[in-house]
């Protein structure tokens, strides 16, 4: 009775590991081919979606380059933001610092601060919301010695995504405050 | 400018038979599953008033055409159950002057809508007289009618006012089908969206836009009383709320705000705005009366307080506040005082919206990654869940407090491709979601109430 229990279940992970083998020999056949006929570029994406989001977010705050322009020379022009928050990242206070520092040598320079949410949050909210997180930064920025007189907000609140994806990837790249010259 | 746009009904002669009870109802506090069967015969016209419509308007058929309005109108509403123009026996000349009523209730109605158009020339102004009967088949009787006299540009109008009589005498309330909707008309990617203002008749007709896109516009509100329209405008970068008179193309800023200005809208006496105020990372909500300059804050919180909108009778104020943590909705007095938190359902709620009859606040809720609109009585008790989607929001009643309109965007795909903006309507019921259709895409939805003569 028991030996034969044993023979069974033997039989069944048998059964089990060559469908599994199958399996994997047949996908890798398949990704191979894929692969061939792709690009290099799409092939980097596929490797590991996980992974790549991981490098790319913190939380759910965006940490890559990809949209950040620049303000000055080595100055980023923009932090980005968790979902619903205004606080500002320790990355981001280092890039405010960084604008904060520039605007100080070009005192002729005034600047909009133009705040920005994600498109998952009703209309009016997000404008409210843009409006805080300019003035996040712009308080930040004078925290460190620019005169409230050079710094005006503008909330753009969902209006003008920089990226049109549906994704959390897109939204954390939209949920910014932007320090654009304004002279 | 006035003329042609405000409308110009000379003459309106109500013909009502002595006694006026009909044994058709509908109950349209449910969602219907068993539409009222209805004939719309079109609408009658000589030989002599079809040549001149035709050299007026370049319409073949006005009266058919005038039917169709109606029949529209009373299919959109779930309610009815329009039957087919193939299947009618009786010519509309004779079935207008008296139905044989076994020759529909053969087709199986219990409905008929007859008509007749003539047109006129008085004083050398053309004008046409557009003269409609109601029939209830089984009753074998004339329930209701009425004629009048219009100028002949304003024929799809007429057919509103026959369709709302219809809706009236069928189902005990009011209709809303002589009514205009304004919202913002979307065009362009998502990351560059250019937008207007635009109006239309209820039914997507008409539609004219009123600012060329040079400035983004959005949130345009009806004033419940009049043509006016108040919306937030980017005009020179300065977001702020602007009051427009759409007969004249007239608009100016509304007040005198340190701050940018925004979520607007009317009182029901149409004679103060309410709205927000942003200023140094804080939103309060602010009143300002148009006829005195005087300008009010009603909100006095740390928090996000937005999207203010009255009740009916002007004595309450609901609005959205993140003062919880989160977005959620509050009622308070008009004044600012007694803040009363009415949302406690799981998710994020925003835009309420009284509703016309006073006893319902239409809302928006995030739950779980979803957009749902919803209603709730005015105390928080009753949530109703009508429809859910990827993205919706922005709910504006019906002046009958029956529909709710709304906007709906489309998830994009993987490259950012896809992406749409549309009005989409639903009833009180959650019942009979229709896609309401513009030239463009199209946001931001206000319903006007009930046009006058």
């Amino acid at each position: 009775m028991n030996l034969s229990k044993i023979f069974k279940n033997v039989f069944l992970v048998v059964i089990f590991g060559l469908i599994v083998t199958a399996c994997a020999t047949k996908k890798s056949v398949k990704t191979t081919t894929e692969s061939s006929t792709t690009t290099k570029a799409a092939e980097t994406q596929k490797a590991d979606p996980i992974e790549k989001l991981d490098a790319l977010m913190q939380g759910d705050v965006y940490i890559g380059s990809d949209t950040v322009g620049e303000l000055a020379s080595g100055v980023p022009d923009r932090v980005f933001f968790a979902t619903n928050e205004t606080i500002l990242t320790t990355a981001s206070r280092e890039t405010l610092r960084k604008q904060a520092a520039w605007l100080r040598q070009n005192a002729d320079v005034t600047v909009v601060v133009e705040g920005h949410a994600d498109e998952r949050g009703t209309r009016e909210y997000n404008l409210a919301l843009g409006e805080r997180r300019a003035n996040a930064a712009k308080d930040y920025l004078m925290t460190y010695g620019v005169s409230s007189d050079r710094i005006k907000v503008l909330s753009y609140g969902k209006e003008r995504p920089v990226d049109s994806g549906s994704n959390p990837l897109s939204w954390s790249k939209n949920r910014r405050s932007v320090t654009v010259k304004a002279n | 400018m006035r003329n042609k746009l405000l409308l110009f009904f000379v003459f309106c002669l109500i013909i009502k038979p002595s006694i006026s009870y009909s044994l058709v109802e509908i109950d349209i506090t449910r969602g219907n599953l068993d539409p009222l069967p209805i004939s719309v015969s079109p609408f009658f016209a000589d030989e002599i008033s079809k040549e001149k419509i035709k050299n007026n308007l370049d319409i073949d058929n006005l009266g058919l055409e005038i039917s169709k309005v109606i029949e529209n109108n009373l299919s959109k509403t779930g309610l009815f159950d329009t039957l087919d123009k193939e299947s009618f026996l009786q010519k509309p000349d004779i079935a207008h002057l008296k139905p044989r009523f076994e020759d529909w209730a053969l087709i199986k109605s219990q409905v008929l809508i007859t008509g007749k158009v003539n047109f006129k020339t008085i004083n050398d102004k053309d004008y046409i007289k557009i003269e409609f009967k109601l029939w209830d088949i089984l009753g074998a009787k004339m329930v209701d009618g009425f004629s009048l006299t219009t100028v002949p540009t304003n024929w799809r109008r007429v057919g509103h006012k026959i369709s709302d009589k219809v809706y009236e005498r069928l189902t005990g309330e009011s209709g809303y089908f002589d009514t205009r909707i304004i919202y913002v008309a979307e065009e362009g990617p998502k990351t560059q969206r250019v937008k207007k203002l635009a109006i239309m008749d209820q039914d997507g007709f008409n539609t004219k836009y009123l600012t060329l896109g040079n400035e983004l516009v959005l949130t345009p509100r009806f004033n419940p009383t009049n043509q006016m329209v108040t919306y937030l405008s980017y005009f020179r970068n300065m977001p702020r709320v602007y009051l427009l008179n759409i007969e004249t193309g007239k608009q100016e800023v509304v007040g005198d705000f340190p701050g940018m200005t925004f979520a607007p809208r009317f009182s029901p006496d149409g004679k103060k705005i309410i709205m927000s105020l942003a200023k140094d990372g804080n939103s309060e909500i602010w009143v300002r009366n148009l006829e005195t300059n005087i300008q009010e804050k009603l909100t006095d919180h740390p928090s996000i307080d937005t999207s203010p909108s009255y009740s009916p009778d002007g004595k309450y104020i609901t609005f959205n506040s993140d003062r919880s943590g989160y977005q959620q909705i509050y009622v308070m007095r008009s004044d600012g005082s007694k803040v009363k938190r009415i949302s406690f359902g799981k998710g994020i709620y925003g835009t309420p919206v009284w509703s016309p009859r006073g006893d319902l606040i239409a809302f928006t809720k995030l739950h779980k990654g979803k957009f749902f609109i919803g209603v709730m009585r005015t105390d928080g008790t009753g949530e109703r869940l009508l429809t859910e989607n990827f993205y919706q929001e922005a709910p504006s009643w019906s002046p009958n407090g029956r529909i709710i309109i709304f906007y709906r965007e489309t998830k994009t795909d993987d490259k950012g491709q896809g992406f749409s903006a549309k009005l989409w309507s639903i009833d009180l019921t959650g019942y009979n979601e229709r896609l309401v259709p513009t030239e463009t895409d199209g946001s931001d939805p206000s319903w006007s109430s009930l046009l006058g003569n």
